[in-house]
């Protein structure tokens, strides 16, 4: 029976992961799913509205799920047609979040008025807009790096409502509750306006008026750009997409128009009048007329929202989290039994996320790593494949414990980085070689991975030999030897990345070496990884020194990592966030508090004590 | 009284010397001086957000000491790139010699750390031979020089023969430093009277104040406001000097030339007739370049920049080479020993800049490169083999090494 628990589990995550890969079915009156799998050019990229309705969910709120005033809650795509369709409904909705308390002030609201303390309506916030416009204008005046944390939230604020805004108008003019009928009575003159009898200003008829206005009206709404989300004829590349205004102005003037276009003011029209057979048909038909003509785009697409649904690295996060408690259970008590359960546990999310990050890679064509979200993944990637090799070579339950630590570590992080809006964005020019993206930055990010893997084993060495008394002989130095391994890894891989560094940068800006902030911060990692081979090949450290030493490494590369693209200068401060600092700080004081703790003398470590000093001394 | 000095005793003479060969070449030296340039990188970087890189490349890397203001006085704090990166070659080398062997066991790591003598070497020649200017070309304009990115130029021309000018351009630390000058091929004296970094021009209301010449003057329109010096990337600072021209006779009168005058001022003496300008140093190039087109690229729909690149038009003086060529990003021109790269454009996209750099050691680094990745690979197979060998060998079963330990 026991021989058995570990592959039954493993079977057991492998089923719960496969439910979430189910096609999504819609389970309303109304085919949502066929709605969010539409797709739409944003900054871009082509991508399904189910994705935009989601970052744009997690840019305003930081979650994907909308609750509703009456407690109900929306899929992300229902929100986005509410938005689209039924403007004055979506404005209750709570989807923006305010935690900044002088902001708070400013807007006339407290915490209990949210839901969730937090999340407030626009409705909520309407009656002080204005005075939100002006702060945040005064807040654009000051430098960025200045800036207090009320006027950051105040301009973030302003353009979580902007982007809001700018959906709302851009299928749907704002205030017009005639426009369906009055689209109606469009579509029906086209034909006419096709064939050059459009009646014009000086006839004087309801006709000439109501084309005049539209025709404005589209004027206005083309200036709404985030989304494109009308084909023309043709394949479906980045410069066939027009936005809704753009389509209509076309055919206010030639009465030619795009049939996705009229789609959309049918699914407007389907939604507003709550109509679910008209909307189904209507979804139904521009998928199949989408299928024929892009079969390629759609299949993209389709992909997508099956990646969108399943939340493949919420899976992968959840089972590294049982990994890891397996792992360190393990060397309680079951030994045998939980540390292989743990290890099946680990390669099940391991593969998710593999799953996960190659399904990116096809998504964006491009190398694993493009941006500080997916340099976040691919870092936890490389780690737990590096500590699915240890476990297998020591089978000593540290492997899972370090990799379910870093695993779920930096799903986290990913996590937090992905509110910063769509994580597939489209690469600035000097970005733009998937040359270089594959050969420097992927073995940059193994560096880091390398670097924080040795960091953490110190951690498990410190810890369990101060805390416990499990860290025998055999396992100290086996520990020790890994940790070892892992520097003379690291070390590798950082230099050979940093060099290729400084030959892309070579390449693309004329110098080998410019001590910009970024390289700076690469320097750090290869600098410290040789201050740690050669104190260990001098002699000057033995395992202790050397599980110090790493430790430091970890607060070493989380500041080439992050800390410098918080400075907000240089060539590379193309990844500039400020709100992780905090973060950043109690990381550092973590990790320092870790090394005071393993500068106890080895006679306090409850693994140490009462062994003989002639013992005592081999181990640390 | 003899004073004659007692020669030290052979034995402490060795001693001594090799205390010092232990010192240079040891691994503790290696540590230390490690250490330091971490301190020295990860400062570095802080204080770029104040100072800006320029600034800070020559405070702490291109210096021996790092100094900084401690109360009123400014006093050295840290050793400076060139001291630590010095030593650390010393260190290198030294210990590279001393600790030497023909083993194919150490043949990784001594690649490796022959590589970093010619990486740090390299390094040292780039500081010293590396040229980069600016190159901004309007569409449909063919220049045959770049400029300067900080450093200025004094230059007086001398325009009277319309087939040729004949040139004298003067750096501007001798302006800086008010030195007079006197040059064969100028027939007057050039005096600088004050010389401003950074400064703007302002106009001048009502009186003037003896700042006159022959010719158009900007100092009898203009004066020059001394302005704090910037460091910041996105600033720039304009220099400005008031120079006095003396022939023969006399003076000539007083000139203002400042960088933001966009065209020189002109003058005429004995007959013939001269230019003065303050302007970015130019660098002459072998060819000259004609901006065809510049195009920016964006993602549909969206203003995020997908390329830049320059049609150009390349033509030598003596007509061996009339080609054109694309420069984008990543992807630069590589012509008669200097390096052309896409750098940034101005004026809606009219303009573009180009970044001209002339480094004859650019090939070092490339070298040492190859030689350090190769070593680390081979010293990182060498020990995965070993480990490999050693856990074959003993078959004794570690295994259950995880197992409780509760006693």
């Amino acid at each position: 029976m026991k021989q058995y628990f570990p592959t039954a589990l493993a079977l057991c995550a492998v089923a719960a992961i496969l439910l979430t890969l189910r096609a999504p079915q819609h389970s309303g009156e109304y085919d949502i799913t066929g709605f969010g799998g539409l797709p739409t050019l944003v900054n871009g990229r082509v991508k399904p509205l189910d994705t935009v309705a989601r970052t744009t969910l997690l840019m305003l709120q930081g979650r994907q799920r909308v609750t509703m005033p009456d407690g109900g809650s929306l899929t992300p795509a229902e929100w986005l047609l509410e938005v689209f369709f039924r403007p004055d409904l979506a404005d209750t909705y709570q989807v923006f979040e305010i935690v900044q308390p002088d902001l708070l002030g400013l807007l006339s609201l407290g915490p209990t008025e949210g839901a969730g303390g937090k999340r407030f309506s626009l409705r909520q916030m309407s009656p002080k807009l204005g005075e939100l416009e002006r702060q945040a204008r005064l807040a654009d005046g000051v430098e960025t790096a200045l800036r207090t944390t009320f006027q950051r939230a105040a301009i973030q604020l302003r353009s979580s409502i902007l982007l809001y805004q700018e959906l709302q108008v851009s299928l749907l003019p704002p205030g017009n509750h005639a426009f369906f009928t009055e689209m109606g009575r469009l579509e029906q003159m086209l034909p006419a306006i096709a064939a050059g009898r459009a009646p014009k200003p000086g006839d004087g008829t309801t006709d000439a008026t109501l084309l005049l206005e539209l025709a404005t009206t589209f004027a206005t709404m083309e200036r709404a750009v985030y989304l494109h989300p009308v084909t023309l004829e043709g394949s479906g590349g980045p410069t066939d997409w027009k936005t809704f205004g753009g389509a209509w102005s076309q055919a206010v003037a030639t009465g030619r128009i795009a049939p996705a276009a009229q789609a959309f003011v049918a699914l407007g029209r389907a939604w507003h009048g709550r109509d679910p057979e008209s909307f189904n048909r209507t979804v139904g038909a521009q998928r199949a007329s989408l299928v024929r003509s892009m079969p390629a785009v759609m299949n993209r697409c389709g992909v997508e929202f099956r990646f969108n649904s399943a939340q493949p690295f919420y899976s992968a996060a959840t089972v590294y989290v049982i990994a890891l408690l397996f792992g360190v259970v393990s060397w309680l008590r079951w030994g045998d039994v939980l540390g292989r359960s743990a290890m099946g546990l680990m390669l099940v999310a391991f593969g998710v996320s593999t799953a996960g990050i190659l399904t990116r890679m096809w998504l964006e064509s491009r190398p694993p790593v493009t941006n500080l979200y997916s340099s976040a993944l691919f870092v936890g990637w490389a780690a737990v494949l590096l500590c699915l090799i240890l476990e297998r070579l020591y089978r000593n339950g540290i492997g899972s414990v370090a990799g379910g630590v870093i695993g779920f570590a930096t799903l986290v992080i990913a996590h937090h980085l992905a509110l910063g809006g769509d994580t597939m964005e489209m690469m600035r020019a000097v970005l733009d070689s998937n040359f270089w993206l594959a050969t420097h930055v992927v073995t940059i990010a193994i560096g880091y991975s390398a670097t924080f893997l040795a960091g953490f084993l110190a951690l498990i060495y410190v810890l369990r030999g101060v805390l416990t008394r499990s860290l025998d002989a055999a396992t100290a130095s086996s520990l020790a030897r890994m940790i070892y391994g892992i520097v003379c890894f690291a070390t590798l891989f950082s230099f050979v990345g940093t060099i290729l560094g400084g030959i892309w940068a070579d390449q693309s800006w004329g110098r080998f070496w410019g001590w910009d902030p970024k390289e700076n911060g690469a320097l750090l990692i290869v600098l410290w990884n040789a201050i740690l081979l050669h104190a260990r090949w001098g002699g000057y450290v033995q395992a202790r020194g050397l599980a110090v030493l790493a430790l430091f490494g970890n607060i070493v590369t989380a500041w080439s990592w992050f800390g410098v693209n918080m400075l907000g200068v240089g060539l590379h401060s193309y990844g500039f966030m400020d709100a992780a600092f905090w973060a950043l700080v109690i990381f550092v004081a973590s990790q320092l508090a870790v090394i005071l703790i393993a500068a106890l003398p080895v006679a306090r470590w409850r693994s140490f004590r009462g062994q003989r000093a002639s013992r005592g001394a081999q181990i640390p | 009284m003899s004073t004659t000095t007692r020669p030290l005793p052979p034995r402490l003479v060795q001693e001594t010397l090799l205390d010092l060969r232990d010192f240079v070449v040891s691994m503790k030296l290696t540590l230390v001086l490690l250490g330091f340039s971490m301190v020295l990188v990860f400062a570095a970087t802080l204080d770029q957000v104040k100072l800006g890189i320029w600034a800070v490349q020559e405070k702490y890397f291109r210096s021996f000491l790092v100094s900084t203001q401690v109360g009123s006085v400014v006093a050295p704090v840290f050793p400076g790139g060139y001291l630590v990166g010095g030593l650390l070659l010393i260190n290198l080398v030294a210990a590279h010699f001393y600790r030497f062997a023909l083993k194919w066991r150490k043949a990784g790591i001594q690649l490796v750390h022959f590589g970093l003598i010619i990486l740090l070497v390299g390094e040292l020649l780039t500081g010293l031979w590396q040229e980069d200017a600016h190159l901004r070309l309007n569409q449909g304009e063919t220049k045959n020089y770049a400029e300067s990115f900080r450093e200025f130029e004094v230059v007086l021309s001398d325009v009277t023969d319309p087939a040729y000018d004949e040139v004298v351009a003067i750096p501007i630390d001798l302006i800086a430093r008010k030195a007079t000058i006197q040059h064969p091929k100028l027939p007057f004296k050039v005096d600088p009277k004050s010389y401003y970094p950074n400064s703007t021009l302002m106009s001048r209301r009502g009186g003037s104040t003896g700042v006159a010449a022959p010719g158009g003057n900007a100092g009898e329109q203009l004066t020059a406001v001394p302005q704090a010096v910037t460091y910041r990337p996105n600033e720039d600072n304009i220099p400005a000097a008031i120079i006095e021209l003396t022939g023969p006779e006399g003076s000539l009168g007083k000139w203002l030339v400042s960088a933001e005058l966009p065209v020189p001022q002109e003058f005429s003496h004995a007959g013939r007739s001269w230019r003065i300008a303050l302007r970015l140093k130019r660098a002459y190039l072998p060819v000259a370049l004609t901006l065809l087109k510049f195009s920016h690229d964006r993602y549909a729909g969206t203003e995020i920049p997908k390329n830049f690149s320059s049609r150009l038009r390349l033509a030598t003086p003596d007509g061996r080479d009339d080609r054109e060529v694309l420069i984008y990003m990543n992807n630069p021109l590589r012509y008669g020993g200097r390096t052309f790269y896409q750098a940034g454009f101005q004026n809606n996209d009219r303009t573009t800049v180009l970044q001209v750099v002339r480094n004859p050691s650019w090939a070092v680094p490339y070298v040492a490169c190859t030689l350090m990745t190769i070593g680390l690979t081979l010293q990182f197979c060498l020990h995965l083999f070993g480990f490999i060998r050693k856990r074959r060998t003993p078959a004794t079963s570690t295994r259950p090494v995880g197992r409780p330990n509760l006693a």
